[in-house]
Protein backbone atom coordinates (compact mmCIF):
# COMPACT_ATOMS: atom_id res chain seq x y z
CA UNK A 1 0.00 0.00 0.00
CA UNK A 2 2.75 2.42 0.96
CA UNK A 3 4.55 1.58 -2.25
CA UNK A 4 1.58 3.02 -4.13
CA UNK A 5 1.11 6.08 -1.94
CA UNK A 6 4.68 7.25 -1.89
CA UNK A 7 6.77 5.17 -4.30
CA UNK A 8 9.93 7.25 -4.00
CA UNK A 9 10.08 7.11 -0.21
CA UNK A 10 9.29 3.40 -0.29
CA UNK A 11 12.08 2.79 -2.81
CA UNK A 12 14.60 4.73 -0.73
CA UNK A 13 13.64 2.83 2.42
CA UNK A 14 13.81 -0.46 0.55
CA UNK A 15 17.28 0.23 -0.83
CA UNK A 16 18.50 1.38 2.59
CA UNK A 17 17.19 -1.74 4.29
CA UNK A 18 18.73 -4.02 1.64
CA UNK A 19 22.02 -2.20 2.14
CA UNK A 20 21.80 -2.55 5.91
CA UNK A 21 21.03 -6.23 5.56
CA UNK A 22 23.96 -6.77 3.21
CA UNK A 23 26.38 -4.99 5.55
CA UNK A 24 25.04 -6.98 8.47
CA UNK A 25 25.57 -10.20 6.51
CA UNK A 26 29.19 -9.38 5.70
CA UNK A 27 29.75 -8.35 9.33
CA UNK A 28 28.23 -11.62 10.57
CA UNK A 29 30.35 -13.73 8.19
CA UNK A 30 33.48 -11.96 9.37
CA UNK A 31 32.62 -12.27 13.05
CA UNK A 32 31.43 -15.85 12.49
CA UNK A 33 34.95 -16.77 11.40
CA UNK A 34 36.37 -14.84 14.35
CA UNK A 35 34.03 -16.73 16.69
CA UNK A 36 35.88 -19.95 15.84
CA UNK A 37 38.67 -18.71 18.09
CA UNK A 38 36.32 -19.45 20.96
CA UNK A 39 35.22 -22.94 19.93
CA UNK A 40 33.42 -23.56 23.21
CA UNK A 41 30.75 -20.96 22.33
CA UNK A 42 30.23 -22.41 18.85
CA UNK A 43 30.13 -26.00 20.11
CA UNK A 44 27.46 -25.10 22.67
CA UNK A 45 25.35 -23.65 19.88
CA UNK A 46 25.96 -26.63 17.57
CA UNK A 47 24.69 -28.79 20.40
CA UNK A 48 21.73 -26.54 20.99
CA UNK A 49 20.50 -25.90 17.46
CA UNK A 50 21.97 -28.87 15.59
CA UNK A 51 21.34 -31.65 18.04
CA UNK A 52 17.83 -30.53 18.87
CA UNK A 53 16.92 -30.40 15.16
CA UNK A 54 18.24 -33.91 14.65
CA UNK A 55 15.11 -35.89 15.48
CA UNK A 56 12.75 -33.92 13.25
CA UNK A 57 15.25 -34.06 10.38
CA UNK A 58 15.81 -37.81 10.69
CA UNK A 59 12.13 -38.69 10.96
CA UNK A 60 11.22 -36.40 8.06
CA UNK A 61 14.00 -37.84 5.92
CA UNK A 62 12.77 -41.37 6.53
CA UNK A 63 9.14 -40.48 5.78
CA UNK A 64 10.02 -38.63 2.59
CA UNK A 65 12.09 -41.65 1.57
CA UNK A 66 9.04 -43.87 2.09
CA UNK A 67 6.89 -41.64 -0.11
CA UNK A 68 9.56 -41.37 -2.80
CA UNK A 69 9.92 -45.15 -2.80
CA UNK A 70 6.18 -45.65 -3.29
CA UNK A 71 5.53 -42.90 -5.84
CA UNK A 72 8.72 -43.68 -7.70
CA UNK A 73 7.82 -47.34 -7.92
CA UNK A 74 4.30 -46.64 -9.23
CA UNK A 75 5.60 -44.38 -11.98
CA UNK A 76 8.64 -46.41 -12.98
CA UNK A 77 6.64 -49.63 -13.19
CA UNK A 78 4.61 -48.15 -16.05
CA UNK A 79 7.80 -48.12 -18.10
CA UNK A 80 9.09 -51.38 -16.74
CA UNK A 81 12.09 -49.75 -15.14
CA UNK A 82 11.53 -50.42 -11.42
CA UNK A 83 15.20 -51.20 -10.97
CA UNK A 84 15.94 -47.48 -11.50
CA UNK A 85 14.10 -46.75 -8.24
CA UNK A 86 17.34 -46.38 -6.23
CA UNK A 87 18.63 -43.84 -8.72
CA UNK A 88 15.39 -41.85 -8.73
CA UNK A 89 15.13 -41.74 -4.94
CA UNK A 90 18.75 -40.77 -4.45
CA UNK A 91 18.88 -38.10 -7.13
CA UNK A 92 15.67 -36.52 -5.85
CA UNK A 93 17.13 -36.45 -2.36
CA UNK A 94 20.70 -35.28 -2.90
CA UNK A 95 19.86 -32.75 -5.59
CA UNK A 96 16.67 -31.21 -4.24
CA UNK A 97 14.74 -32.59 -1.32
CA UNK A 98 17.66 -33.12 1.05
CA UNK A 99 18.97 -29.54 0.98
CA UNK A 100 15.60 -27.83 0.52
CA UNK A 101 13.42 -29.70 3.00
CA UNK A 102 16.20 -29.75 5.59
CA UNK A 103 16.60 -25.99 5.29
CA UNK A 104 12.83 -25.45 5.54
CA UNK A 105 12.57 -27.66 8.61
CA UNK A 106 15.65 -26.03 10.10
CA UNK A 107 14.08 -22.59 9.60
CA UNK A 108 10.98 -23.76 11.44
CA UNK A 109 12.74 -25.63 14.22
CA UNK A 110 15.99 -23.73 14.87
CA UNK A 111 15.50 -20.45 12.98
CA UNK A 112 12.45 -19.48 14.98
CA UNK A 113 14.14 -20.29 18.27
CA UNK A 114 17.18 -18.21 17.29
CA UNK A 115 14.94 -15.26 16.38
CA UNK A 116 12.89 -15.55 19.55
CA UNK A 117 15.97 -15.96 21.73
CA UNK A 118 17.72 -12.90 20.32
CA UNK A 119 14.48 -10.89 20.31
CA UNK A 120 13.78 -11.74 23.94
CA UNK A 121 17.35 -10.90 24.93
CA UNK A 122 16.74 -7.52 23.38
CA UNK A 123 13.39 -7.11 25.13
CA UNK A 124 14.98 -8.02 28.49
CA UNK A 125 17.70 -5.37 28.02
CA UNK A 126 20.30 -8.14 27.89
CA UNK A 127 21.69 -6.90 24.58
CA UNK A 128 21.82 -3.39 26.04
CA UNK A 129 23.53 -4.63 29.18
CA UNK A 130 26.12 -6.45 27.10
CA UNK A 131 26.83 -3.26 25.16
CA UNK A 132 27.29 -1.43 28.45
CA UNK A 133 29.71 -4.14 29.57
CA UNK A 134 31.79 -3.29 26.50
CA UNK A 135 31.00 -6.64 24.87
CA UNK A 136 29.82 -6.54 21.25
CA UNK A 137 26.55 -8.51 21.21
CA UNK A 138 26.91 -9.26 17.50
CA UNK A 139 30.28 -10.91 18.14
CA UNK A 140 29.34 -12.59 21.41
CA UNK A 141 25.72 -13.66 20.85
CA UNK A 142 25.02 -13.67 17.11
CA UNK A 143 28.30 -14.79 15.55
CA UNK A 144 28.63 -18.15 17.38
CA UNK A 145 25.02 -18.95 16.52
CA UNK A 146 25.63 -18.00 12.91
CA UNK A 147 28.74 -20.18 12.64
CA UNK A 148 26.95 -23.10 14.31
CA UNK A 149 23.92 -22.89 12.02
CA UNK A 150 26.04 -22.67 8.88
CA UNK A 151 27.97 -25.72 10.08
CA UNK A 152 24.87 -27.73 11.02
CA UNK A 153 22.66 -27.36 7.94
CA UNK A 154 24.86 -29.32 5.45
CA UNK A 155 25.38 -32.09 8.01
CA UNK A 156 21.67 -32.31 8.72
CA UNK A 157 20.95 -32.32 4.98
CA UNK A 158 23.38 -35.23 4.52
CA UNK A 159 21.66 -37.17 7.29
CA UNK A 160 18.27 -36.33 5.82
CA UNK A 161 19.31 -37.72 2.42
CA UNK A 162 20.87 -40.81 3.98
CA UNK A 163 17.69 -41.60 5.93
CA UNK A 164 15.64 -40.86 2.80
CA UNK A 165 17.61 -43.42 0.78
CA UNK A 166 17.10 -45.91 3.59
CA UNK A 167 13.35 -45.14 3.54
CA UNK A 168 13.21 -45.67 -0.23
CA UNK A 169 15.07 -48.96 0.20
CA UNK A 170 12.72 -50.17 2.93
CA UNK A 171 9.62 -49.46 0.86
CA UNK A 172 10.96 -50.35 -2.58
CA UNK A 173 13.13 -53.36 -1.83
CA UNK A 174 11.97 -54.77 1.49
CA UNK A 175 8.23 -54.17 1.13
CA UNK A 176 7.52 -54.17 -2.62
CA UNK A 177 10.32 -56.47 -3.68
CA UNK A 178 12.38 -54.48 -6.19
CA UNK A 179 15.69 -56.26 -6.79
CA UNK A 180 18.19 -55.07 -4.16
CA UNK A 181 21.19 -55.44 -6.45
CA UNK A 182 19.58 -53.30 -9.15
CA UNK A 183 18.46 -50.74 -6.57
CA UNK A 184 22.01 -50.15 -5.31
CA UNK A 185 23.94 -50.61 -8.54
CA UNK A 186 21.75 -48.24 -10.56
CA UNK A 187 22.24 -45.70 -7.79
CA UNK A 188 25.97 -46.23 -7.76
CA UNK A 189 26.24 -45.95 -11.51
CA UNK A 190 23.93 -42.99 -11.99
CA UNK A 191 24.82 -40.64 -9.15
CA UNK A 192 27.85 -38.47 -9.77
CA UNK A 193 29.83 -37.39 -6.73
CA UNK A 194 30.68 -33.94 -7.92
CA UNK A 195 27.67 -33.04 -10.05
CA UNK A 196 24.95 -34.46 -7.85
CA UNK A 197 26.22 -34.85 -4.29
CA UNK A 198 28.65 -31.93 -4.54
CA UNK A 199 26.05 -29.52 -5.90
CA UNK A 200 23.58 -30.68 -3.25
CA UNK A 201 26.13 -29.89 -0.56
CA UNK A 202 26.76 -26.46 -2.07
CA UNK A 203 23.01 -25.83 -1.99
CA UNK A 204 22.73 -26.78 1.65
CA UNK A 205 25.68 -24.56 2.55
CA UNK A 206 24.00 -21.63 0.79
CA UNK A 207 20.72 -22.42 2.59
CA UNK A 208 22.58 -22.64 5.90
CA UNK A 209 23.90 -19.10 5.42
CA UNK A 210 20.43 -17.95 4.37
CA UNK A 211 18.47 -19.35 7.30
CA UNK A 212 21.06 -18.32 9.89
CA UNK A 213 21.28 -14.80 8.51
CA UNK A 214 17.53 -14.29 8.22
CA UNK A 215 16.82 -15.67 11.70
CA UNK A 216 19.49 -13.57 13.42
CA UNK A 217 18.90 -10.39 11.43
CA UNK A 218 15.18 -10.49 12.08
CA UNK A 219 15.67 -11.29 15.79
CA UNK A 220 18.27 -8.57 16.27
CA UNK A 221 16.04 -5.97 14.61
CA UNK A 222 12.82 -7.11 16.32
CA UNK A 223 10.74 -4.61 18.26
CA UNK A 224 11.63 -5.35 21.90
CA UNK A 225 8.04 -6.14 22.90
CA UNK A 226 6.01 -9.38 23.10
CA UNK A 227 4.18 -8.59 19.84
CA UNK A 228 7.44 -7.57 18.20
CA UNK A 229 9.10 -10.89 19.05
CA UNK A 230 6.03 -12.84 17.95
CA UNK A 231 5.97 -11.01 14.65
CA UNK A 232 9.69 -11.54 14.19
CA UNK A 233 9.47 -15.32 14.55
CA UNK A 234 6.73 -15.42 11.92
CA UNK A 235 8.80 -13.20 9.64
CA UNK A 236 11.74 -15.58 10.01
CA UNK A 237 9.76 -18.58 8.80
CA UNK A 238 8.14 -16.73 5.91
CA UNK A 239 11.25 -14.87 4.73
CA UNK A 240 13.62 -17.81 5.17
CA UNK A 241 11.28 -20.24 3.38
CA UNK A 242 10.77 -17.94 0.41
CA UNK A 243 14.48 -17.18 0.22
CA UNK A 244 15.31 -20.91 0.27
CA UNK A 245 12.84 -21.74 -2.49
CA UNK A 246 13.88 -18.77 -4.62
CA UNK A 247 17.57 -19.51 -4.22
CA UNK A 248 16.92 -23.18 -4.94
CA UNK A 249 15.48 -22.34 -8.32
CA UNK A 250 18.42 -20.09 -9.19
CA UNK A 251 20.97 -22.65 -8.01
CA UNK A 252 19.25 -25.51 -9.86
CA UNK A 253 19.19 -23.46 -13.06
CA UNK A 254 22.89 -22.72 -12.69
CA UNK A 255 24.04 -26.17 -11.63
CA UNK A 256 22.19 -28.76 -13.64
CA UNK A 257 21.62 -29.26 -17.35
CA UNK A 258 19.72 -31.80 -19.45
CA UNK A 259 22.70 -33.83 -20.69
CA UNK B 1 38.67 16.62 44.83
CA UNK B 2 38.95 16.72 41.01
CA UNK B 3 35.75 16.12 39.11
CA UNK B 4 35.53 12.68 37.63
CA UNK B 5 32.53 12.94 35.40
CA UNK B 6 30.74 15.98 34.12
CA UNK B 7 27.82 16.86 31.92
CA UNK B 8 28.12 20.25 30.34
CA UNK B 9 25.02 21.98 29.00
CA UNK B 10 23.61 18.75 27.62
CA UNK B 11 20.50 18.85 25.49
CA UNK B 12 18.71 15.76 24.22
CA UNK B 13 15.38 15.00 22.60
CA UNK B 14 13.55 12.82 20.12
CA UNK B 15 12.51 14.89 17.13
CA UNK B 16 10.83 17.99 18.47
CA UNK B 17 10.20 16.47 21.90
CA UNK B 18 12.83 17.77 24.29
CA UNK B 19 13.75 15.32 27.06
CA UNK B 20 16.70 17.12 28.60
CA UNK B 21 17.54 20.76 28.20
CA UNK B 22 20.71 22.51 29.30
CA UNK B 23 21.74 19.98 31.93
CA UNK B 24 25.06 20.46 33.70
CA UNK B 25 26.21 18.13 36.46
CA UNK B 26 29.45 17.24 38.24
CA UNK B 27 30.24 13.90 39.82
CA UNK B 28 33.17 13.04 42.07
CA UNK B 29 34.68 9.79 43.21
CA UNK B 30 33.64 8.64 46.66
CA UNK B 31 30.25 10.33 46.38
CA UNK B 32 26.78 8.89 45.89
CA UNK B 33 24.56 11.14 43.81
CA UNK B 34 20.82 10.59 43.56
CA UNK B 35 18.84 11.65 40.49
CA UNK B 36 15.19 11.98 41.42
CA UNK B 37 12.20 13.13 39.45
CA UNK B 38 8.91 11.86 38.10
CA UNK B 39 8.64 9.17 35.45
CA UNK B 40 9.61 10.49 32.06
CA UNK B 41 11.68 13.30 33.54
CA UNK B 42 14.79 12.04 31.73
CA UNK B 43 16.63 10.35 34.61
CA UNK B 44 17.42 7.15 32.76
CA UNK B 45 18.26 9.16 29.64
CA UNK B 46 21.09 10.79 31.60
CA UNK B 47 22.55 7.35 32.39
CA UNK B 48 22.32 6.37 28.75
CA UNK B 49 24.04 9.58 27.69
CA UNK B 50 26.86 8.92 30.14
CA UNK B 51 27.22 5.35 28.86
CA UNK B 52 27.41 6.59 25.28
CA UNK B 53 24.27 4.72 24.22
CA UNK B 54 22.62 8.01 23.31
CA UNK B 55 24.23 11.04 21.76
CA UNK B 56 23.38 14.54 22.99
CA UNK B 57 22.15 17.10 20.48
CA UNK B 58 24.24 19.71 22.22
CA UNK B 59 26.78 19.80 25.00
CA UNK B 60 29.27 17.19 26.13
CA UNK B 61 29.79 14.40 28.62
CA UNK B 62 33.35 14.12 29.92
CA UNK B 63 34.42 10.99 31.78
CA UNK B 64 37.85 11.08 33.40
CA UNK B 65 39.11 13.65 30.89
CA UNK B 66 37.62 11.98 27.79
CA UNK B 67 34.65 13.28 25.82
CA UNK B 68 32.39 10.21 25.68
CA UNK B 69 30.78 11.10 22.37
CA UNK B 70 33.99 11.85 20.50
CA UNK B 71 35.39 8.38 21.01
CA UNK B 72 35.34 5.67 18.36
CA UNK B 73 33.77 2.31 19.18
CA UNK B 74 36.97 0.89 20.61
CA UNK B 75 37.55 3.94 22.78
CA UNK B 76 33.97 3.84 23.99
CA UNK B 77 34.25 0.15 24.85
CA UNK B 78 37.48 0.84 26.77
CA UNK B 79 35.60 3.50 28.71
CA UNK B 80 32.61 1.28 29.41
CA UNK B 81 34.88 -1.30 31.00
CA UNK B 82 35.28 1.30 33.74
CA UNK B 83 31.53 1.76 34.18
CA UNK B 84 29.13 -0.57 35.93
CA UNK B 85 25.44 -0.37 35.19
CA UNK B 86 22.60 -1.93 37.14
CA UNK B 87 19.41 -2.20 35.11
CA UNK B 88 15.97 -1.80 36.60
CA UNK B 89 15.09 -5.46 36.13
CA UNK B 90 18.63 -6.76 36.35
CA UNK B 91 18.97 -7.70 32.67
CA UNK B 92 20.68 -10.93 33.68
CA UNK B 93 21.57 -13.30 30.85
CA UNK B 94 18.79 -15.85 31.01
CA UNK B 95 20.85 -18.68 29.51
CA UNK B 96 23.50 -18.47 32.25
CA UNK B 97 23.53 -19.30 35.96
CA UNK B 98 23.98 -16.63 38.63
CA UNK B 99 27.67 -17.59 38.86
CA UNK B 100 28.20 -17.36 35.10
CA UNK B 101 26.43 -14.02 34.93
CA UNK B 102 28.86 -12.51 37.41
CA UNK B 103 31.78 -14.28 35.73
CA UNK B 104 30.74 -12.91 32.32
CA UNK B 105 32.62 -9.57 32.39
CA UNK B 106 35.67 -11.28 33.92
CA UNK B 107 35.74 -13.94 31.20
CA UNK B 108 35.24 -11.37 28.44
CA UNK B 109 37.74 -8.78 29.60
CA UNK B 110 40.46 -10.56 31.56
CA UNK B 111 42.78 -13.53 31.13
CA UNK B 112 42.35 -14.71 34.70
CA UNK B 113 42.60 -18.39 35.45
CA UNK B 114 39.45 -20.35 36.21
CA UNK B 115 40.41 -20.58 39.88
CA UNK B 116 40.83 -16.82 40.17
CA UNK B 117 37.55 -16.17 38.38
CA UNK B 118 35.84 -18.54 40.78
CA UNK B 119 37.27 -16.76 43.82
CA UNK B 120 36.37 -13.31 42.49
CA UNK B 121 32.83 -14.32 41.55
CA UNK B 122 32.23 -15.89 44.96
CA UNK B 123 33.56 -12.75 46.66
CA UNK B 124 31.23 -10.54 44.63
CA UNK B 125 28.30 -12.82 45.35
CA UNK B 126 29.25 -12.85 49.02
CA UNK B 127 29.13 -9.04 49.00
CA UNK B 128 25.49 -9.16 47.87
CA UNK B 129 24.69 -12.07 50.20
CA UNK B 130 24.08 -14.63 47.46
CA UNK B 131 27.15 -16.87 47.50
CA UNK B 132 24.83 -19.77 48.26
CA UNK B 133 22.76 -19.03 45.17
CA UNK B 134 25.74 -19.19 42.79
CA UNK B 135 24.54 -22.26 40.93
CA UNK B 136 20.90 -21.20 40.58
CA UNK B 137 19.59 -20.48 37.10
CA UNK B 138 18.30 -16.98 36.40
CA UNK B 139 14.73 -18.30 36.25
CA UNK B 140 15.04 -19.61 39.82
CA UNK B 141 15.91 -16.20 41.29
CA UNK B 142 13.31 -13.88 42.79
CA UNK B 143 13.15 -10.28 41.57
CA UNK B 144 15.17 -8.99 44.50
CA UNK B 145 17.78 -11.74 44.17
CA UNK B 146 18.11 -11.11 40.43
CA UNK B 147 18.75 -7.44 41.18
CA UNK B 148 21.47 -8.36 43.67
CA UNK B 149 23.14 -10.79 41.25
CA UNK B 150 23.01 -8.03 38.63
CA UNK B 151 24.65 -5.72 41.16
CA UNK B 152 27.42 -8.28 41.71
CA UNK B 153 27.88 -8.45 37.94
CA UNK B 154 27.97 -4.65 37.62
CA UNK B 155 30.84 -4.43 40.14
CA UNK B 156 32.73 -7.49 38.86
CA UNK B 157 35.49 -5.34 37.35
CA UNK B 158 35.56 -2.88 40.30
CA UNK B 159 34.47 0.06 38.12
CA UNK B 160 35.17 3.63 39.25
CA UNK B 161 31.69 4.65 38.09
CA UNK B 162 28.56 2.69 38.99
CA UNK B 163 25.14 3.67 37.67
CA UNK B 164 21.94 2.34 39.19
CA UNK B 165 18.67 2.57 37.28
CA UNK B 166 15.80 2.37 39.78
CA UNK B 167 17.59 -0.05 42.11
CA UNK B 168 14.78 0.06 44.69
CA UNK B 169 11.75 -0.41 42.45
CA UNK B 170 9.64 -3.41 43.37
CA UNK B 171 11.77 -4.57 46.31
CA UNK B 172 10.35 -5.58 49.68
CA UNK B 173 11.41 -3.36 52.63
CA UNK B 174 14.18 -5.70 53.79
CA UNK B 175 15.67 -6.22 50.33
CA UNK B 176 15.34 -2.49 49.72
CA UNK B 177 17.28 -1.52 52.84
CA UNK B 178 19.90 -4.17 52.03
CA UNK B 179 20.40 -2.89 48.48
CA UNK B 180 20.57 0.71 49.70
CA UNK B 181 23.24 -0.17 52.26
CA UNK B 182 25.12 -2.17 49.62
CA UNK B 183 25.22 0.78 47.26
CA UNK B 184 26.71 2.98 49.96
CA UNK B 185 29.19 0.33 51.15
CA UNK B 186 30.35 -0.55 47.65
CA UNK B 187 30.79 3.10 46.79
CA UNK B 188 32.98 3.68 49.83
CA UNK B 189 34.95 0.45 49.42
CA UNK B 190 35.72 1.04 45.73
CA UNK B 191 36.01 4.82 46.08
CA UNK B 192 33.81 5.05 43.03
CA UNK B 193 31.31 7.60 41.84
CA UNK B 194 27.77 6.27 42.14
CA UNK B 195 24.71 7.63 40.39
CA UNK B 196 21.38 6.37 41.70
CA UNK B 197 18.26 7.02 39.65
CA UNK B 198 15.22 6.64 41.85
CA UNK B 199 11.91 8.00 42.91
CA UNK B 200 12.14 6.37 46.28
CA UNK B 201 12.99 9.54 48.18
CA UNK B 202 13.51 8.13 51.66
CA UNK B 203 16.08 5.52 50.68
CA UNK B 204 17.76 7.68 48.07
CA UNK B 205 18.18 10.47 50.60
CA UNK B 206 19.49 8.05 53.21
CA UNK B 207 22.53 7.09 51.15
CA UNK B 208 23.12 10.10 48.88
CA UNK B 209 25.67 12.86 49.35
CA UNK B 210 24.02 15.00 46.74
CA UNK B 211 20.61 15.07 45.08
CA UNK B 212 19.46 16.41 41.72
CA UNK B 213 15.73 16.87 41.16
CA UNK B 214 14.76 16.78 37.50
CA UNK B 215 11.52 18.25 36.23
CA UNK B 216 10.47 19.34 32.76
CA UNK B 217 13.82 18.38 31.27
CA UNK B 218 15.76 20.66 33.58
CA UNK B 219 17.43 20.49 36.96
CA UNK B 220 14.71 21.90 39.19
CA UNK B 221 16.76 21.76 42.37
CA UNK B 222 20.02 20.36 43.70
CA UNK B 223 21.82 20.07 46.99
CA UNK B 224 22.56 17.73 49.87
CA UNK B 225 19.63 15.70 51.19
CA UNK B 226 19.42 18.04 54.20
CA UNK B 227 19.33 21.11 51.97
CA UNK B 228 16.64 19.52 49.84
CA UNK B 229 14.54 18.63 52.85
CA UNK B 230 14.81 22.19 54.14
CA UNK B 231 14.18 23.75 50.72
CA UNK B 232 11.08 25.78 50.12
CA UNK B 233 11.39 25.47 46.34
CA UNK B 234 7.89 24.53 45.12
CA UNK B 235 9.28 21.76 42.85
CA UNK B 236 11.07 20.14 45.76
CA UNK B 237 8.15 20.51 48.16
CA UNK B 238 5.72 19.02 45.68
CA UNK B 239 7.95 16.05 44.94
CA UNK B 240 8.87 15.37 48.56
CA UNK B 241 5.31 15.64 49.79
CA UNK B 242 3.69 13.97 46.80
CA UNK B 243 1.24 16.82 46.18
CA UNK B 244 -0.90 16.58 43.09
CA UNK B 245 -0.99 20.35 42.63
CA UNK B 246 2.25 22.12 41.93
CA UNK B 247 4.73 23.01 39.23
CA UNK B 248 5.24 19.33 38.24
CA UNK B 249 2.25 18.48 36.05
CA UNK B 250 0.49 15.15 36.51
CA UNK B 251 -1.26 15.44 33.16
CA UNK B 252 0.51 14.94 29.86
CA UNK B 253 0.11 18.03 27.72
CA UNK B 254 -3.38 18.05 26.18
CA UNK B 255 -6.06 20.39 24.91
CA UNK B 256 -8.77 21.34 27.42
CA UNK B 257 -10.96 18.45 28.55
CA UNK B 258 -14.20 20.25 27.59
CA UNK B 259 -12.94 20.69 24.05
CA UNK B 260 -11.93 17.01 23.78
CA UNK B 261 -15.35 15.89 25.00
CA UNK B 262 -17.10 18.27 22.64
CA UNK B 263 -18.64 20.32 25.46
CA UNK B 264 -19.01 24.07 25.68
CA UNK B 265 -19.04 26.65 22.95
Amino acid sequence: MRALLNPLQWLVEFVVSVGRGALFFVHLCWLGVAALRRPRLVIDQIHFIGNYSLSIILVSGLLIGFVLGLQGYYTLRRYGSEEALGLLVTLSLVRELGPVVTALLFAGRAGTSLTAEVGLMKAGEQIDAMEMMAVDPVARVLAPRFAAAVFCVPLLAALFSALGVLGGYLVGVVMIGVDAGAFWSQMQGGVDWLDDVGNGVIKSVVFGFTVAFVALFVGYNAQPTPEGVARATTTTVVAASLAILGLDFILTALMFSAD
Amino acid sequence: MPEFLSLDRVRFGYGKRVILDDISMRFERGKVVALIGGSGSGKTTILRLIGGQLRPQQGSVVFDGQDVHRLDREGLYALRRRMGMLYQFGALFTDLSAFENVAFPLREHTDLTEAMIRDLVLMKLEAVGLRGAAQLQTSELSGGMARRVALARAIALDPPLIMYDEPFAGLDPVALATVAQLIRRLNDALDSASIVVSHDIKDAFAIADQVFLLAGGRIAAQGSPEQMKASDDPNVRQFLEGDIDGPIAFHYQAKPLAEDLGLGA
